[in-house]
């Protein structure tokens, strides 16, 4: 019998605020160990949280983008637990009154359009990080634990998606295109190598096609995009094989091994009821105006879904279009292209291919390049006037990006503009006609494939400089 | 009618690791609190709203601005063991 996972995800998104969710502590990555702390954030007696506005309208705009319901009335809890890295004893979070509840992703999956439901978006605060000193780093033995307080409070926002995934592979887009939405949004720089994306699924498996659920469990501490597929993978598999063997499914809590490749039963048995969740008797609750909500509805950028659309009805392909949606900088960069007159699909190939490969030899980012849309409407023009080769534009554009200025400026400076002067061709293609007699003769007697060797010839006399096309065209003419 | 508590899960989850006697003591003590506590749901609270709250007070948020911060060494000096720039604490294990 086959077997389908059936997979939810919650995702926990660091927000690109300024300070942390309680205190005016800066929220910043890789600052100076325990250098941005303060009473608030150190749980010391008597300090007061206040929640950031900001980090609430973050999380509302996702909730806006994603078409969820904002409460109209919303509350931060406290959930219990005893952890040395969260020096409250409790973490701020909320439990049955989330800023936003409902909403979906539309996910692209094998066959088809996946929309995945959204339960909801929540926001709570990060804790501090800890590092396991001796043997090695592995944990179970460790000789001490070191304190860096620095995340502790760093706003944490929350996404729980629906069960609605039907694989790894889904799960993986999912995960991927919510981070597009974010990155559009600018409301995290959602980094997974730092941390600032982090994923937990539950996974259950039943016989496919079915409709009942099978007992679920819940995965922990995935922090890529790669990890969470292989996560969901692994156990789908060890799932599938107890359940094929006759066994059944225990309801746990595994722990992703990313250097072993599996996943590990925790210890910990703790349910919902054992964190004792209580509302935050230090905060009021959070009642968003209607003007506000406009306000963040209208501020909402284009979607990178809305995007790819956009760049597919130009005549992007589905590859092109993504990347070009979804490459910081990119967008824009090509919005600006077309309206100074470039072909759309011939900036977009600039774009990812070219540009794309020039930047990383350069090792920098599109935003630290000197490129305009400008330059590729000028880039365009030279190339449909016959005056660039496709190769001279590549080149260019190197020019362009190392900022020896605008694309005509560089194809000077360079000497790539082709000899458009028809009199000056028809002189070189003459003077090769006149030092060849014997090969002119056999042309014309015929034999055709003589044309490419004295468009070669040419092209010699010219420096590389004509348009073998037209040389092509003139050589014909002279000799025909 | 005294409510009944799970007294050793309660103090498992506290971190408090009591003898037998004092399990019995507190448990006699924290099953009065809830009597006590229980016998609020003998109102009638039909038609309330729940309250989160006892202040008639919405939105009380601070604008996303950065504040000052606490003197690193002023708090690591006050911190029972220390590393360098971090605080030390006992090995603990990742699920207990």
């Amino acid at each position: 019998m086959g077997y389908e996972a059936v997979i939810g995800v919650e995702t926990h998104v660091e927000l690109a605020t300024r300070s942390k969710m309680f205190c005016g502590c800066p929220n910043g990555f890789g600052a100076e160990p325990n250098s941005s702390i303060c009473p608030v954030c150190l749980g010391l007696p008597g300090a007061l949280p206040v929640p950031n506005a900001r980090a609430i309208e973050a999380t509302v705009s996702l909730g806006l983008a994603l078409g969820a319901e904002v409460a109209p009335h919303s509350v931060f809890h406290r959930k219990n637990y005893f952890y040395a890295d969260l020096p409250k004893n409790y973490q701020i979070s909320q439990f049955d009154l989330p800023l936003c509840r409902g909403g979906h992703l539309d996910v692209e999956a094998e066959g088809g359009t996946r929309r995945v439901g959204l339960t909801r978006i929540h926001l709570e605060e990060d804790t501090g990080k800890s590092t396991h000193l001796g043997a090695s780093g592995r944990i179970r033995a460790a000789e001490a634990v070191l304190l860096d307080f620095n995340r502790s409070g760093v706003p944490l926002m929350e996404v729980v998606s629906e069960p609605d995934l039907r694989s790894p592979e889904e799960a993986r887009a999912f995960a991927a295109e919510l981070r597009a939405v974010i990155l559009a949004l600018g409301i995290s720089e959602a980094r997974l190598e730092e941390g600032q994306m982090r994923f937990d699924a539950n996974v259950s498996v039943r016989p496919e096609g079915g409709s009942g659920l099978g007992t679920k469990v819940e995965i922990k501490n995935m922090n890529s995009l790669r990890s969470l597929q292989r996560a969901l993978a692994f156990e789908a598999e060890r799932q599938t094989g107890l359940l094929s063997a006759g066994g059944e499914v225990e309801q746990e809590t595994r722990h992703w091994d990313e250097a072993a490749g599996c996943t590990r039963a925790g210890r910990s048995k703790e349910e919902s009821s054992d964190y004792r969740y209580f509302p935050e008797p230090d905060l009021v609750p959070v009642a968003l105006e209607a003007a506000l909500l406009d306000r963040l509805r209208e501020a909402l950028p284009e979607l990178p879904a809305q995007r790819r659309a956009r760049y597919a009805a130009l005549g992007l392909d589905a590859g092109a279009a993504r990347l070009v949606a979804e490459g910081d900088g990119y967008g824009p960069l090509l919005d600006a292209a077309v309206a100074a007159g470039a072909d759309p699909r011939q900036g977009a190939n600039w774009l990812t291919g070219e540009v794309t490969a020039h930047l990383r030899r350069l090792g920098i980012t599109l935003a630290d390049a000197p490129l305009t849309g400008a330059h590729l409407g000028e880039l365009h023009g030279l190339v449909a006037a016959g005056r660039l080769s496709a190769t001279a534009a590549k080149e260019v554009l190197a020019g362009v990006l190392e900022g020896e200025g605008t694309p005509a400026e560089v194809a000077a400076r360079r000497d790539l503009i082709q000899i458009s002067d028809e009199t000056v061709l028809e002189a070189a293609v003459a003077e090769v006609l006149a030092a060849h007699p014997a090969e002119v003769e056999r042309l014309r007697a015929g034999e055709q494939r003589l044309i490419g060797f004295l468009v070669g010839k040419v092209m010699q006399v010219t420096g590389g400089k004509a348009d073998p096309r037209r040389v092509s065209e003139a050589v014909r003419r002279a000799a025909g | 009618m005294p409510v009944p508590i799970d007294i050793a899960k309660v103090a498992r989850l506290a971190r408090l690791a009591l003898t037998p006697d004092e399990m019995e003591a507190y448990g006699a003590q924290l099953g009065a609190i809830l009597e006590h506590a229980a016998s609020l749901q003998a109102l009638d609270i039909q038609g309330v709203p729940p309250t989160a709250h006892p202040l008639p007070m919405l939105n009380a948020l601070r604008p996303d601005e950065v504040e000052e911060t606490l003197e690193r060494e002023e708090v690591l000096a006050q911190a029972p063991d220390r590393d360098g720039p971090y605080f030390r604490v006992p090995p603990f294990m990742e699920d207990e």
